[in-house]
């Protein structure tokens, strides 16, 4: 066990040393983390040519369109996050090194997030005007978008940690993570409607902050007990 | 306290042979409280002043909602003493949940849609309620699918313990979700504080539904485990004794 060992290091600082390895990792692979962005963006596109393409029926659209496009590019993307550490054992290692299990996890999420929710946030001014939202309602959707994708990354961190290992991971990925995601869809898209009507949209933003903190706090103890389960 | 009755029941011999005893009591008590409410609900409670005959498929259609969140916190609660507790008999008792809590709830959601078209004039609303209900049904699939996933069964179950775990958050939400958005569904009728807004001549054989389904809820569950336990012990030598062969 490491912890006996004179190297042994703090929490605070392997997960710091987590960060930027898989930092180190993922941004010389950037095809893998680019991929969900480029998904977003083509199935978002997809909208339009599938109904109206005038602004005023896409404004109606635009918000369930962002929301659906972001869950599922962020669950295009939680393959990523462990798959690779758990083919080459790295997650092994992380789960037998003494350290807090939920601590390392929740580190590698925050990447998981910086890699690929984050490039989702920054496109969405994009993608909204294209849309047909208003300027003034771009602070509004990138402060839905900001908390909802990290809280997508979170949950779904849970169910990366069940299917890791599994034959038929990617289906059931989805299957597992969609229903728990409903409550982060109904209350994004709630808030994004309200801002592009550029109305008062504190009442779900309040809300998709309290799934925030509670999936910050539950999840990563859900993903450990997952990952150690998979990993036995 | 006194814990050795709950050890004793993780002991699969044990849980197998009590068990068999009380299928028929849950049996027998589902026939009878359902006979009576059927009657009751059927027969004897008059119709509504509004929606006259149609509302008495309320009478299969609130219990099995009832049990379909009922079966996912059993389910809940056994996951959670399996993982707890490492318990075998726990974990067969999660297990077998899944299947009985998944068709509550699509008998739930197939009454509702026959009672919304002639009352709503639609079989289906995108009614907040309707749609957890969905969600729940999701949900049981999802566990089912990660048990029938993984080969092993001590893996299977330590995960879909998990998964159910983590599901439980969708309980609070179904419940509240009448209170956080406006909807069609009509409010609580039952369980309200204060004068209940339903008459006793038709609260009375709901409850009595109520009873029946979780008794046939008990029973069958019962049967499922038992067989579930079964499989997972076919190799040990109390079960040559057990069934007499």
């Amino acid at each position: 066990m490491s912890n006996a060992t004179p190297t042994a290091v703090s929490s605070a600082r392997a997960g710091w040393l987590l960060v930027q390895r898989d930092l180190r990792l993922g941004l010389r692979r950037p095809g893998e983390w680019l991929q969900p962005l480029v998904f977003f963006l083509v199935v978002t596109t997809l909208f339009p040519l599938a109904t109206d393409p005038q602004m005023s029926r896409l404004r109606d659209i635009a918000p369930g369109a962002l929301w659906v496009a972001a869950l599922l590019s962020s669950l295009l993307a939680l393959e990523l996050l462990f798959r690779e550490d758990g083919q080459d054992g790295s997650l092994e290692q992380l789960a037998v090194s003494g350290l807090p299990l939920s601590w390392l996890l929740l580190a590698k999420t925050c990447v998981h997030w910086l890699m690929t929710g984050l490039p989702l946030v920054l496109a969405a001014p994009l993608v909204a005007t294209a849309l047909g939202a208003p300027y003034a309602a771009i602070p509004g959707i990138l402060a839905a978008l900001l908390l909802g994708s990290v809280a997508l990354s979170l949950i779904g961190a849970v169910g990366a940690g069940l299917t890791l290992g599994l034959r038929r991971g990617g289906v059931l990925l989805a299957l597992l993570v969609l229903p728990l995601a409903v409550p982060v869809l109904i209350f994004g898209a709630r808030a994004t409607a309200l801002a592009i009507a550029l109305e008062p949209m504190a009442a779900p933003m309040y809300l998709l902050g309290a799934i925030v903190v509670l999936s910050a706090t539950l999840a990563p103890l859900a993903a450990a007990a997952a990952v150690r389960i998979s990993l036995e | 306290m006194n814990w050795t009755w709950f050890h004793r029941f993780g002991s699969p011999p044990y849980f197998y042979r009590v068990a068999g005893k009380m299928i028929p009591w849950f049996a027998w008590l589902a026939a009878i409280t359902a006979v009576a409410g059927l009657v009751g609900g059927l027969g004897l409670a008059p119709a509504d002043y509004q929606q006259g005959e149609g509302y008495r498929i309320i009478f299969v259609h609130v219990p099995a909602a009832v049990l379909s969140t009922m079966a996912y916190s059993v389910m809940a609660v056994a996951a959670g003493v399996g993982l707890i507790w490492r318990m075998n008999v726990a974990h067969a008792v999660a297990a077998s949940c899944a299947a009985v809590g998944a068709w509550f709830t699509l008998v739930a959601l197939a009454t509702g849609s026959l009672w919304g078209r002639p009352m709503w004039g639609t079989y289906w609303a995108w009614d907040p309620r309707l749609t957890s209900e969905l969600v729940l049904l999701f949900l049981y699939l999802g566990y089912m699918g990660l048990r029938g996933a993984i080969d092993d069964t001590a893996r299977a179950d330590r995960a879909s313990a998990v998964l159910a775990l983590v599901g439980v958050i969708n309980l609070p939400i179904i419940h509240y979700s009448v209170d956080w958005w406006n909807s069609l569904h009509q409010g609580h009728t039952v369980l309200k504080f204060g004068k209940a807004s339903m008459p006793p001549s038709m609260l009375v054989p709901l409850l009595l539904m109520m009873l029946a389904f979780s008794f046939y809820f008990a029973a069958i569950l019962l049967v499922r485990a038992r067989g579930e336990v079964l499989r997972r012990e076919r190799n040990a030598r109390w079960i040559s004794e057990a069934i007499g062969a």
